[in-house]
């Protein structure tokens, strides 16, 4: 049993830190009072941006090119992701609609674009990140060898960029008024605080996290760009239910959602998971939300506002 | 009521004219010429009696995720689960269609009801939950759309293997299939079939339930105030859970035409866009069944031409996903537009 956890961890984790970094994303959004389902769309333009970015680059820059795709993706995830901002914070739009506008023009508006780009509509990377071992470290004894053995540097940089976001959020300034606009706007409003601004950076923090989240697959497992990211944009939408909006709830729930993920995938390979139907593993971070859901209906930590568009004049 | 029906129509056009101005666009950066584009995508749906009935074909499906998504959106909720409805109902007609050989009049009525139930109970669970425990059914319907994903994942291959791909179901049989021999003939082999006839039905059924039965009445009720419905009697968790299984038939519906008549298997590893589509067709419909129709046709042609324009010219066919996708966005900011528009029609006034 052991032997069998400890050789899924590493793509367990590899599975999860993009999950990780999404629904971060979406705690920012949702936090802030904009519910964002578009998760998927901007996942897919980072996977699109990044792609095409370290495409291009990977032979004059070899190094750099997979560093600057990740940072493109997140330029053009936060830029796609002023749509929403636009429709739900100036034009209090409905923010599902929205939502589903940009997971839908994000699928279909990138393979168009790859597609007049390559003729196929994939885009393939040559050199993905390698996966290393941290020096020292992985000689730690049991926790060494799944934490800190045949890592991907990728991985350290979104949980440098979680710790960052869990102190900007509960230890300055920014991350309190973030946090107010999305349980008491009008509280907010009066004590000074520009509550359309505050919502324009969280959703722009949102697009920006979870483009990153779709670079990271490229840059990771995947290789390759291929139009969808299939699913786990809302996948890291029910690790954010699930985790009730809380940066340490989001770190369990995609670490077990990711996990349960990672074991139907290698459960052909592995004989030892063979007896453990796919099919329940894969539904289960689904239903097990919707159960939660239930569980937290009366006591749900949700941000009161969310959803609801700021309007000055009603009290 | 009359005026502002107008207006919600004449916003629909001009989300419709942004987002062909939207796609025009697209063509252009990417070095095409758009009216070549939209010749060939409107001549691809239209130039004959085949691709017409393709056209039909195509809209059918729309019209079903299209109704159920309006139908839910008036009675006050957001049915975005006619993905994985669809899934449930092409499931069971799949299963019905694989499994069963009896004469075509029976096995196609029990795949078109046990659809109807499937979707409709997918939907139901959305309702009930947010009936008896008041979860949001956006995030439910999100739920069991990869829910139904999942289980189709798994199903198809193991029950239903196709005998060349491990990634679709088996042929579905003539016999169970909604394509019929006068029609197919009479189109000249297009991939119409009986479902466009039930789309007609069930858009006539679902406007008169809406407009002249109590039970719409009620719906409409808990839609527009569920509070004050509440008040004046009307049994708000029983009509919540009717209105998305109602909403989620409509799907299942949608799955078994789409399944079994438009498409003749089932393949994995697809949440089929037809059910966000249909959240395009409700809006631009104004969520009314017969606009819904008229919505669904039109993007049916959308979609059924632009195989041949992109066999034509150099642009690709997701062009047309991409113009849906923009009015939707263009829809839900209609709010703009209506601003814009009042203002120019004060100023109109004035002068």
């Amino acid at each position: 049993m052991w032997s069998i956890i400890s050789s899924i961890f590493p793509y367990a984790i590899a599975f999860t830190i993009p999950l990780l970094i999404t629904a971060l994303g979406g705690l920012f959004s949702e936090r802030s009072g904009v519910v964002n389902i578009g998760l998927e769309g901007l996942m897919v333009v980072g996977s699109f941006t990044g792609a095409l970015v370290i495409a291009m680059l990977e032979k004059s820059l070899p190094g750099y090119a997979i560093w600057i795709g990740l940072l493109a993706a997140m330029v053009a995830g936060g830029l796609f992701a002023l749509l929403h901002a636009f429709a739900c914070i100036n034009l209090n739009a409905n923010q599902i609609i929205s939502g589903t506008a940009i997971n839908m023009i994000a699928g279909s508006l990138t393979v168009y674009l790859a597609r007049n780009i390559t003729g196929s509509g994939n885009i393939h990377i040559v050199n993905g990140l390698s996966r290393k071992d941290i020096p020292l470290l992985v000689d730690i004894p049991i926790i060494g060898k799944l934490f800190f053995a045949q890592t991907y540097a990728s991985t350290w940089f979104v949980l440098l960029i979680v710790l960052a976001s869990w102190f900007l959020l509960y230890r300055m300034v920014f991350g309190l008024r973030l946090r107010a606009c999305g349980e008491h706007p009008h509280a907010a409003d009066a004590a000074g605080i520009n509550v359309s601004v505050v919502r324009y950076i969280a959703v722009i923090i949102s697009g920006a996290y979870a483009a990153l989240g779709g670079a990271v697959i490229i840059v990771t497992y995947s290789g390759e760009f291929n139009g969808s990211v299939a699913g786990l944009g809302f996948l890291a939408l029910a690790s954010l239910i699930f985790g009730q909006w809380k940066p340490l709830g989001i770190l369990g729930s995609t670490l077990f959602f990711g996990f349960a993920s990672t074991v139907a995938n290698v459960s052909q390979v592995i004989p030892g998971l063979a007896s453990i139907p796919g099919i329940i593993l894969k539904t289960f971070p689904y239903i097990a939300t919707l159960i939660a859901l239930v569980f937290f209906s009366k006591s749900s930590q949700a941000p009161k506002a969310l959803g609801e568009p700021y309007d000055k004049g009603k009290r | 009521m009359k005026a502002m029906n107008k207006k919600v129509y004449i916003l629909s056009f001009v989300a419709v004219i942004l987002g062909l101005i939207a796609g025009a666009f697209f063509m252009l950066v990417t070095n095409n010429n758009p009216l070549d584009g939209y010749y060939y995508l409107f001549r691809g749906g239209l130039m004959n009696i085949e691709r017409f009935g393709n056209t039909l074909a195509t809209a059918t499906t729309l019209v079903f995720t299209g109704l159920s998504v309006a139908f839910a959106f008036r009675t006050g909720l957001f049915n975005i689960g006619a993905s994985g409805q669809m899934l449930m109902g092409g499931l069971w007609a799949t299963a019905i269609a694989l499994t069963f050989q009896w004469p075509k009049p029976i096995l196609l009525t029990v795949i078109i009801i046990g659809a109807a139930l499937s979707g409709g109970l997918w939907g139901g669970i959305s309702g009930w939950l947010k009936g008896r425990f008041n979860v949001n059914e956006v995030v439910s319907t999100i739920m069991l759309n990869w829910t139904a994903y999942w289980t189709i994942y798994y199903v198809i291959p193991k029950y239903f293997k196709g005998a060349f791909l491990e990634t679709e179901s088996r042929r579905i049989p003539q016999e169970a299939s909604l394509r019929v021999e006068w029609l197919s003939s009479l189109f000249n082999g297009s991939y119409i079939n009986l479902g466009f006839f039930l789309a007609i039905i069930v858009t006539i059924i679902i406007a008169f339930i809406l407009n002249k039965t109590t039970l719409g009445y009620e719906l409409k009720a808990v839609g527009f105030n569920r509070l004050a419905a509440e008040a004046a009697g009307i049994n708000v968790q029983r009509n919540i859970m009717l209105s998305m299984m109602i909403s989620g038939a409509l799907a299942g519906l949608g799955g078994a035409v789409f399944y079994v008549g438009y498409a003749s298997n089932m393949q994995i590893g697809v949440l089929p866009a037809q059910g966000f589509d249909g959240i395009a067709v409700s809006l631009l419909g104004a969520n009314s069944p017969f606009g819904v129709f008229v919505a669904a046709l039109f993007f049916g042609l959308l979609h059924s031409g632009k195989g041949f324009m992109s066999a034509m010219t150099s642009i690709p066919p997701e062009i047309a996903d991409t113009i849906i996708a923009t009015i939707i966005y263009f829809a839900a900011t209609s709010i703009l537009i209506e601003k814009l528009w009042d203002r120019f029609r004060r100023k109109g006034g004035r002068e």
